[in-house]
């Protein structure tokens, strides 16, 4: 939970491999939207190699803050650092070769087939060195979310599940050393939360910083290696999943009763309402 | 340019009934390449080739039966002939009195300016679908048209032209592009625009500019209200080559921008947070879209009045055969628009005897079913107004 953001120099050209690590910090981050206040004094730093879940109940600002980390919204006061540089000093063209995004919105306006929209990815790559991979990163993207069988498909003819997978796909084809998932699992079944997750997991194994927003807190629990949980717009409790998911902080942050036990074999806490 | 409006149904090019029937050979000629939409089976390749070729040649169908019906019946061989002699390839002599005068000095500046602006219009609309993320996106129907209408009717009735012809063009141009900054602003949230914001804005932008025309139409005397009618229906008839030379280098530049832009008005289709996600940089390429639309629709209006739905008919046929890439779709709306364009201005001329409708009036009572059509289709598809 160091804020050290030492780490990484910002990688100037295309990783065909692993992309060079890159780290996440915000510092004392406050957003604003019409004057209403969302986040505030916000302190936040996610590393390579590991997956940080952003957990908290409904308006708590995990997708603003997670929006802030995009670059997409400015800080009122504070900084979001990528590597050693603000967000707000980096173009949009040099951001997109850095981080990726997924949105919980996956509507594409016009009927691209499947393989089109995952091929988008690229884009922030086009030009470069590493446009020569386009084709194996696209191909290796819709294997790992398992839409390679929905190529030539467009998109408005998919169900949800198969649309959020797509947006995944495309979001992975990127390529970037910083991935920051908004509900990745919120339309999935069982089997494709566990496989999103995992693959989020592979990612951090192999360099990547990896931020998600889940609303589940046994698959936070089960995957993040960090917790942060939110609530009005402030930082409740950051670290381990362990130290974080406490049944009284639970209670007293989402407002319900939970007994949180050992999972029996890995001892991962479980978080279970009482009923 | 004012004279030829002024005196419309006289000077309209009498037809003919040989060369009226000739019409449906054109129209023939387009079917070929919409009919390789229900052949979904074809290789997106093939389908693309088949649409490009078959556009192709029904363009040049098109030109040439267009060029020969009129008052003064041209066979297709002739008009041939007397467009290379015009091009000073052939110095084959004219078969018929008068057929090169009535060519170059009416026809062909007529029909090379139902080129120009089929193209413009129908690569407006594809822009305009893009950057607001919503297919039901049209010039005429968000009252771009109808504000550049205002504009050149104010500049008539005002008596700005004073200064010169292109004080009209310059006032369609302004007063549009004001039309178009309003109806973006107007009409979105959240980075995209929902179709029931996107429909009412445009009858609000389009029943202000209808009172202020009919405003400017009672305050005017009966010179302006003529021309201002003509604004409003829409017609190529008093195309000249001055105006040709004005429109072409317009289409030309605006045309490439949007080519250029074609990627990444792709991206547009995740919504402008997909976009700048992938290192878009929205807002400048909003504002680029923003004015090439306005110099495609604008110079368009300036020149033949409010031609609707060509921008919303043609780019929706176009990605029904060869998929949404704006790039190719640009290309194939450009050629698509052309030929709605030569059709429609060949049955305006042709349709009536000792006639010359308004082309506006064609395409408008075409094209407000398909749009209700496209409405009820979008509605049912996204399972609401989104």
């Amino acid at each position: 939970m160091s804020r050290a953001r030492t780490v990484a120099p910002t990688p100037k050209t295309a990783p065909t491999d692993a992309p060079a690590p890159l780290a996440l910090a915000a510092t004392g981050l406050a957003v604003e939207i019409d004057g209403v206040r969302l986040l505030d004094a916000v302190d936040f730093s996610a590393t390579p190699r590991r997956v940080h879940a952003l957990i908290g109940p409904n308006g708590a600002g995990k997708s603003t803050l997670l929006a802030a980390l995009a670059g997409d919204r400015p800080a009122a006061a504070g900084t979001v650092h990528l590597g050693d540089t603000p967000v707000a000093s980096r173009s949009p063209k040099a951001l997109a070769r850095l981080r990726a995004v997924l949105t919980q919105e996956h509507a594409v306006s016009f009927p691209f087939p499947v393989r089109e929209i995952v091929a988008m990815g690229r884009h922030p790559w086009a030009g470069s060195a590493a446009a020569d991979d386009d084709d194996h990163e696209i191909d290796a993207a819709m294997a790992a979310t398992e839409v390679g069988h929905l190529a030539a498909r467009t998109v408005p003819s998919l169900s949800g599940g198969e649309r959020a997978r797509v947006a995944l796909a495309r979001v992975i084809a990127q390529r970037t050393p910083v991935l920051l998932l908004d509900e990745p699992t919120a339309a999935l079944d069982l089997k494709h939360q566990e496989d999103v997750l995992r693959l989020a997991r592979a990612h951090a194994a192999a360099g990547a910083t990896v931020v998600v927003v889940l609303h589940d807190l046994n698959l936070a629990a089960a995957y993040a290696d960090d917790l942060t949980l939110l609530r009005l717009g402030r930082v409740v409790a950051t670290g381990a999943p362990g130290a974080v998911l406490t049944a009284e902080r639970i209670e007293a942050v989402y407002g319900q009763a939970v007994d949180v036990v050992p999972h029996p074999r890995t001892g991962v806490p479980l978080v279970l309402p009482v009923r | 340019m004012t004279d030829t409006r002024s005196s419309a149904p006289a000077a309209g090019t009498a037809p003919d009934l040989p060369n009226a029937a000739d019409a449906p050979t054109a129209t023939d000629a387009v079917l070929p390449s919409l009919a390789s939409n229900p052949a979904r089976g074809l290789a997106p390749r093939t389908r693309s080739a088949l649409l490009f070729g078959g556009l192709a040649v029904a363009l040049v169908v098109g030109v040439v039966v267009s060029a020969g019906a009129g008052q003064l019946p041209v066979p297709p061989h002739e008009v041939w002939n007397s467009l290379l002699r015009g091009l000073g390839l052939s110095d084959a002599p004219e078969a018929l009195p008068n057929t090169d005068s009535a060519l170059w000095n009416i026809r062909f500046p007529r029909i090379a300016m139902a080129l120009l602006i089929g193209a413009a219009l129908a690569m407006a609309g594809t822009v305009m679908q893009a950057i607001f993320a919503n297919p039901l996106a049209e010039p005429g129907v968000v009252g771009v048209s109808s504000g550049a209408a205002l504009g050149a009717a104010a500049a008539i009735v005002l008596g700005w032209t004073a200064f010169g012809d292109w004080v009209t063009a310059v006032a369609a141009f302004v007063a549009g592009l004001g039309a178009t900054l309003v109806v973006y602003l107007a009409s979105r949230a959240g980075g995209r625009t929902e179709v029931v914001t996107l429909v009412l804005t445009g009858i609000a932008i389009n029943a202000f500019a209808g009172g202020a025309l009919a405003f400017l139409t009672f305050m005017g005397d009966t010179g302006s209200r003529e021309e201002i009618v003509f604004w409003q229906l829409g017609s190529l008839n008093g195309a000249r080559w001055p105006g040709v030379a004005v429109m072409l280098p317009l289409v030309v530049v605006a045309g490439v921008a949007a080519l250029l832009l074609g990627r990444t008005l792709d991206l547009f289709s995740l919504g402008e947070r997909g976009a700048r996600h992938l290192g878009v940089r929205v807002e400048t390429v909003r504002i680029v879209s923003i004015v090439v639309v306005a110099v495609l629709v604008c110079s368009a209006v300036a020149f033949a009045g409010i031609i609707a739905f060509v921008g919303l008919i043609v780019p929706h046929l176009m990605r029904m055969v060869i998929g949404p890439a704006h790039r190719p779709l640009l290309v194939a709306s450009a050629l698509g628009g052309a030929l709605l364009l030569i059709l429609a201005d060949l049955a305006a001329r042709t349709m009536v005897p000792m006639a010359d409708l308004p082309i506006g009036m064609l395409t408008s009572i075409i094209g407000g079913p398909f749009f209700f059509w496209l409405l009820r289709r979008t509605r049912r598809r996204s399972g609401g107004w989104g």
